[in-house]
């Protein structure tokens, strides 16, 4: 009896070392990737003790110059807050376009990943070729950046809203068509087979017995894809896809510091916005369809 | 007539159903009886194609439907209803819109599109799917969630569904192996209600000898994939059992208890 115990006990502790031995193991091999990869990029850390201030003093230039005594004065008076923001409304109206193409973006990208999402799930029987097709397609949409595709649209359908749109809907609905194609094979088939016994076809199936099971899971997946689009769409106006990112662009190239942070700052409390309000959204939608 | 020839799956190196031969007369109720692993619901879904047979035929009224495929195989399915152990409920949807599932292999044209799109089916599609609930006692479910039934519930509106089909087979995949004893008579009257009224062909496979010698007419037992029984209830006798299955009715009816009880484990863990 005593002997099982000690022989056990010893496999146990052989067992223990065993293991630590290759977690230590592992994480030199970590450190040691870390280092390489570091050098090979180039990231030494005296480039980034020198960069450090450099940062701050950015961060200093662009800052406004307001003055406590003349803060609520007119847009003609300087260190005012008028004066800082004195195109508020041009602006505004940036953002608004902005959070436009973003929902449609994502409406677009939700709608055509819903629709690659069914044949892509392995679970459901497409056929090889439509699986294969589906799968690659939203791989290709996934993997090639917004900013990409956006240079791709603007030289082919001019400067404008249009091309960001197409840009963030494509990468959306490669992004949101491999969630969807998840959930769905996590989706139990017993209401699918009771539809196909019943004669129903494979999309009458997909419509009846799969969509409803998911339908909560994906909304919610959507919302959250839309609060990452709108900070996409911030920025893809850098190449001339519409949006404030434009404005943006054009005011940190010339070097309009005040200006800068004036739109920063706009866009920082537009996305916590939006945030806030698509999270509660969010789970009332999981809290009313669950 | 549903006929079959020498039906035979396997699946590797097991053979679930082993050459059956099988004539069954149009408004007959047949009870399959056979221990797990019988081959039973192998069998069912191989009638409605839900399994392709590895060889064998399906002959209805003469028409080979083995081979059938795309819209022609659609058309068999809804000829055959099925009803299944676990109900196979769309679980979020309304009781109304799950009966209606019975009239998707009916619709044609733009309809197809319309129901497809928009899931409208006409007020007359309606009013039969109403009608069908009214006649089991489930007129006032319409508009709930499936998953708020009770599993009885539940398997007498997959039986609507079944009927909304206008089928002339209804194939029943131990309907009530997860329910209580009440339930179980609730959906075996249904099903007898069905066979007798409608005049429906049913094949039902059950655990319970008792069940199948109270509500068919004939009684076909299976054992490793072959039918080794098939007579009048009358003739399945204790004796004739043990000579089948090497144990007792009441050891079978044991076996078919604990099955009965695994069945309905997860049920009730799914809905608290
Ligand atoms: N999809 C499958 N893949 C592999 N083997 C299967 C499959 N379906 C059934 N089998 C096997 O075929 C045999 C018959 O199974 P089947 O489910 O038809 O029996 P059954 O009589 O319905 O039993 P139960 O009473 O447990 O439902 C079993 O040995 C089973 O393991
Ligand atoms: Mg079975």
């Amino acid at each position: 009896m005593s002997g099982a115990i000690a022989s056990g006990e010893a496999a146990y502790q052989a067992a223990l070392r065993q293991r630590r031995r290759a977690t230590l193991l592992g994480f030199a091999l970590l450190a040691l990737c870390l280092l390489a990869s570091a050098r090979v990029s180039e990231a030494y850390p005296a480039t980034l003790l020198a960069g450090l201030p450099r940062i701050g003093e950015y961060f200093s230039r662009i800052l406004p110059a307001l003055r406590w005594d003349s803060l609520l004065a007119g847009t003609e008076t300087e260190g005012s807050l008028a004066f800082w923001m004195y195109r508020l409304d041009s602006w505004a109206w940036l953002l608004l376009e902005t959070a436009n193409m973003a929902a449609l973006a994502t409406l677009m990208g939700a709608g055509a990943g819903l629709l690659l999402a069914f044949p892509a799930a392995r679970n459901l029987g497409a056929g090889t070729l439509a699986y294969q097709l589906s799968r690659r397609l939203l791989e290709a949409m996934r993997t090639v950046p917004e900013i990409v595709f956006a240079l791709i649209l603007v030289w082919a359908f001019g400067v404008g809203p249009l091309a960001g749109i197409l840009a963030i809907a494509l990468h959306t609905a490669g992004a949101c068509g491999k969630l969807f194609a998840e959930a769905i094979e996590n989706t139990g088939l017993g209401a699918w087979a009771g539809v196909r016994s019943a004669g129903g076809s494979w999309a009458q199936a997909c419509r009846f017995a799969v969509l409803p099971q998911v339908a909560p899971n994906l909304l919610s997946y959507a919302l959250l894809r839309f609060e990452i689009n709108l900070r996409s769409a911030s920025v893809i106006g850098f190449v001339g896809a519409g949006g404030i990112g434009e404005e943006l662009y054009k005011v940190i190239s010339f070097n309009y510091y005040e200006e800068i942070s004036a739109i920063l700052l706009l866009i920082i409390l537009a996305v916590c916005a939006i945030d806030l309000l698509s999270e509660r959204l969010r789970h009332r939608v999981i809290g009313a369809l669950a | 007539m549903l006929e079959l020839k020498g039906l035979t799956r396997r699946f590797g190196a097991t053979t679930a159903v082993d050459g059956v031969e099988l004539v069954v007369p149009d408004g007959q109720m047949v009870g399959i009886i056979g221990r797990s692993g019988a081959g039973k619901s192998t069998l069912l879904r191989m009638i409605n194609r839900l399994e392709t047979p590895s060889s064998g035929r399906i002959l209805s009224g003469g028409r080979d439907v083995t081979a059938l495929s795309g819209r022609g195989l659609r058309e068999w399915r809804r000829d055959c209803a099925m009803v299944f152990q676990q109900f196979n409920l769309v679980q979020r949807l309304d009781v109304l819109t799950n009966v209606l599932i019975g009239r998707l292999a009916w619709q044609r044209g733009w309809r197809r599109l319309m129901v497809l799109l928009a899931a409208r089916f006409t007020a007359e599609e309606r009013a039969m799917a109403l009608a069908a609930l009214d006649r089991f006692g489930l007129a006032e479910t319409a508009l709930q969630r499936a998953e708020t039934l009770s599993g009885g519930q539940q398997q007498r509106v997959a039986i609507c569904r079944a009927l909304l089909q206008k089928p002339r087979f209804l194939l029943a995949d131990e309907p009530i192996a997860s329910l209580d004893p009440r339930n179980a008579q609730l959906v075996m009257d249904a099903l007898r209600d069905v066979n007798r009224r409608d005049g429906l062909t049913v094949l039902v496979n059950l655990h319970h000898l008792d069940t199948a010698r109270e509500y068919c007419d004939r009684i076909v037992a299976m054992q490793a994939g072959r039918v080794v029984f098939d007579d009048a209830p009358g003739a399945l006798t204790p004796e004739r059992v043990r000579a089948i299955y090497g144990i007792s009715e009441q050891e079978f009816a044991a076996e078919a208890e604990a099955r009965r009880r695994a069945a309905a484990a997860p049920a009730r863990l799914a809905v608290a």
